[in-house]
């Protein structure tokens, strides 16, 4: 808390259905993504990287791994003096009953205690599933310089399809005039990046209030963020330019991978100056047999390849037998191809075991294949 | 949870030397097969074994080791009633009294503050995978004073020579400790590894530094064969001593086949633990072109590489050709240099100079940081 006085609330309670047998068993958050991460490692190593001493991480879906996962704090470096990222579920209360969190903003109300103890100045608020790095404290010197009640990140998206997201329509000075959320007709191109900076003061209020509106769906987008307009208070859009990536579907999870087989690839994860951290699994480095070709891939420790890997990205523990193909793919850890097999456009979910000579995915199907259950083989 | 030992990971002796490299640091703190230290290995083998009070010493160029190892947390060690110590021993003295008893006399406080009644000795210049647990107990049942690990080879006339080897009868009792002189094919490798109970290890540096102050662990213990009860015990798996720069760069190429490696590594059962260097996966370019090789993360590849190591965080740039090589960590091949049979040390820039061989007899070194 001493380094800025802005305290950060990651909302990672979402299931992410679109991402089907991927989101069974856990959250979003803490889907596997870039060979070596998973998508929370992203707004938890910004916030270190950026300064910021205390997290809370709210949860509710499927929450038993990503609790213990985000509680271990030493893998980002939170876990010096006075810092600390702290797991948040709903929780009973005194003078509260049990309830889940009804809506984003319902979920940073429930924790207004929580977050008194720090006594903050600033509050972030982010998603917990989105993949980009950004500098928080940038952010925070913007809410500063604008004397700002809530600073809204917002990136430029392509105008055809601004009409999927939350527009932020701004005047000359960044200000925010108006929030539509997916309208049909945008006025402009600005998407919410679903990062807020809030005065803790001010949001407080605002929070009790909304606690109590019966008609509110405690969501910061559909009910704070139209208040604090109607207000009449400074809303200020924060541009981001660089990569993000907000991935809801089976294909856009892929494209994201994909995306890291480019070597200009904005989010640059080699970038030793702002390094995304994870967690420590002790693997073997990655053994490339004496038959194996590899064709451009992005491939981390513990892989073994006998085989054809193309054009694709292999998490921990990935195999790749002796003759198996596999071809613009993401491996997802501890799959396992055998002999022989061929797997095309297919994304194979965590630990699931392709046999031999079986053939998975197509190279001119519309869509990228989930594969969340073993492919029998040849015995 | 109390553990009956605790675990010494010992210095290298004087005449062990890997020529080169070793100006920057021990043996122990070289890197290994790309994202290793040498000493992950012991220090792993007795975290895994439910040693969790480690001493590893240190003779001299401390930095490295000290980076390394931390607090320990990353090999698993318990972070309450674990602990592990880096101690030092007087590097001002010559190298042939800077003996490992010499090391253990002058830090005799911390290890009369041990209270496990065993101590497990293991160096930190050797490979191999070894469950304590299991020969801690085949020490205790077999009633003898002092168990000895070692290694049968044959091909002894031409390696192991820095080694000591052990001379058994047939019950398997060490008559004698000798240096490897290289006269036989068939001997059997002293791994430098101990186990015996803490009271006789306190004696022996007592003894040993009564007999003269240029003499070793091994020393004391052969002048004791006849009068103590010393045993053999026999280590199967992959075992290598890296004791010379050849040694060395043996050791890296003699794990390149995942098969091989199977031998030394169970990641499920005995993880070999490591310092995490958060660097990202690797990416291989659609021109380049690895075959039988172990690769790091956080490299970029465009060349070829084959039958070698490539360390953390290296390029391998277009055109370059990386051949039966250990090139450590942050090295950069540049366009269409051919490296062959090298051992290239961390952060070296091969730009300008297109050709840099050695022979597989004789592999070529190139100096840490060095541009060349």
């Amino acid at each position: 808390m001493k380094q800025n006085n802005m305290l950060a609330m990651i909302l990672a309670g979402g299931r992410g259905s679109r991402l089907h047998d991927l989101t069974n068993k856990v959250a979003k958050p803490a889907v596997s993504y870039g060979g070596k991460y998973r998508i929370i490692d992203f707004p938890l190593s910004n916030c270190a990287n950026s300064g910021i001493d205390v997290v809370g991480v709210l949860t509710q879906y499927e929450s038993v791994l990503l609790n213990s996962y985000v509680a271990a704090g030493g893998r980002w470096g939170l876990d010096a003096k006075d810092s600390g990222v702290f797991v948040l579920p709903p929780r009973e209360k005194a003078d509260a009953n049990l309830d889940v969190y009804r809506g984003t903003a319902d979920a940073i109300s429930q924790n207004i205690d929580f977050i008194d103890s720090y006594d903050p100045e600033y509050l972030l608020v982010l998603s917990g599933d989105h993949i980009y790095k950004m500098n928080y404290a940038k952010m925070l010197e913007y809410h500063k310089e604008n004397n700002a009640d809530a600073t809204i990140a917002v990136i430029e998206v392509p105008w055809k399809e601004a009409s999927r997201f939350g527009i932020m329509n701004t005047d000359e000075d960044g200000h925010i005039v108006e929030f539509e959320e997916k309208p049909a007709e945008p006025k402009s191109n600005l998407a919410s990046m679903g990062i807020y900076i809030f005065s803790w003061k001010t949001l407080r209020k605002l929070l009790i209030s909304d606690m109590k509106n019966e008609a509110s769906s405690h969501d910061f987008g559909k009910d704070i963020i139209p208040t604090l307009l109607a207000d009449n208070r400074t809303l200020m859009a924060y541009k981001f330019k660089g990569y993000w990536k907000d991935v809801g579907t089976i294909d856009s999870l892929w494209e994201a991978n994909m995306d890291l087989l480019k070597s200009d690839n904005e989010l640059n994860l080699d970038d030793r100056t702002w390094n995304i951290y994870t967690e420590d699994i002790a693997a073997l480095p990655q053994y490339i047999g004496a038959e194996a070709e590899i064709n451009h891939a992005y491939i981390t420790q513990g892989c073994i390849i006998e085989g054809n890997v193309t054009n694709s990205v292999l998490f921990t523990n990935a195999k790749v037998g002796p003759g198996a193909k596999v071809i613009d793919s993401v491996l997802m850890p501890g799959v396992e191809v055998a002999e022989g097999a061929v797997v095309t456009r297919a994304l194979v979910a965590d630990g699931v075991k392709i046999g031999k000579n079986a053939v998975v995915g197509s190279a001119d199907s519309e869509n990228i294949e989930l594969v969340a259950k073993r492919v029998k083989g040849e015995e | 949870m109390f553990y009956k030992a605790f675990g010494i990971v010992n210095t290298t002796r004087s005449g062990i030397r890997v020529e080169g490299m070793q100006d920057y640091r021990p043996i122990g703190a070289l890197s290994f097969l790309g994202r290793y230290r040498i000493m992950d290995f012991p220090i792993s083998n007795l975290s895994n074994s439910g040693i969790d009070r480690i001493q590893v010493y240190v003779k001299d160029n401390p930095r490295s080791v000290v980076e390394h190892v931390g607090t320990g947390r990353h090999y698993n060690i318990n972070s309450k009633s674990g602990r592990m110590q880096i101690l030092f021993s007087d590097e001002k003295t010559q190298d042939i009294y800077n003996t490992d008893i010499a090391a253990y006399y002058e830090n005799m406080e911390y290890i009369d503050l041990m209270h496990q009644p065993y101590v497990v000795i293991t160096p930190s210049n050797m490979i191999f995978k070894q469950d304590f647990d299991a020969l801690i107990n085949q020490h205790t049942e077999s009633g003898a004073d002092i168990t000895l690990l070692y290694h049968s080879v044959d091909n002894a006339k031409e390696h192991y020579l820095n080694c000591d080897t052990l001379e058994l009868n047939k019950q398997k009792g060490v008559l004698a400790i000798e240096k490897n002189r290289g006269t036989a094919m068939k001997k059997n490798i002293f791994m430098d590894t101990y186990v015996m109970k803490k009271e006789l290890f306190v004696e022996l540096i007592h003894k040993a530094r009564k007999e003269s102050s240029m003499y070793t662990m091994a020393l004391i213990v052969n002048q004791l064969c006849s009068e103590l009860d010393v045993r053999g015990v026999a280590h199967k798996g992959y075992f290598a001593a890296v004791t010379d720069f050849k040694s060395y760069y043996d050791a890296n190429l003699s794990l390149i086949n995942i098969k091989d490696a199977k031998q030394l590594f169970n990641n499920e059962e005995w993880p070999i633990y490591t310092k995490t260097n958060d660097s990202c996966p690797t990416h291989y370019h659609k021109v380049g072109k690895v075959k039988a090789s172990v690769i790091s993360n956080g490299c970029d590849i465009e060349g070829t590489v084959e039958n070698s190591v490539i360390g953390r965080g290296c390029k391998i740039l277009k055109g370059a050709v990386v051949k039966n090589s250990v090139v450590l960590a942050e090295s950069i091949i540049g366009e269409d240099v051919v490296v062959e049979n090298m051992v290239i040390d961390k952060g070296v820039k091969i730009l300008k100079v297109k050709e840099v061989k050695g022979t597989p007899e004789n592999p070529g070194y190139a100096k840490r940081l060095d541009t060349l």
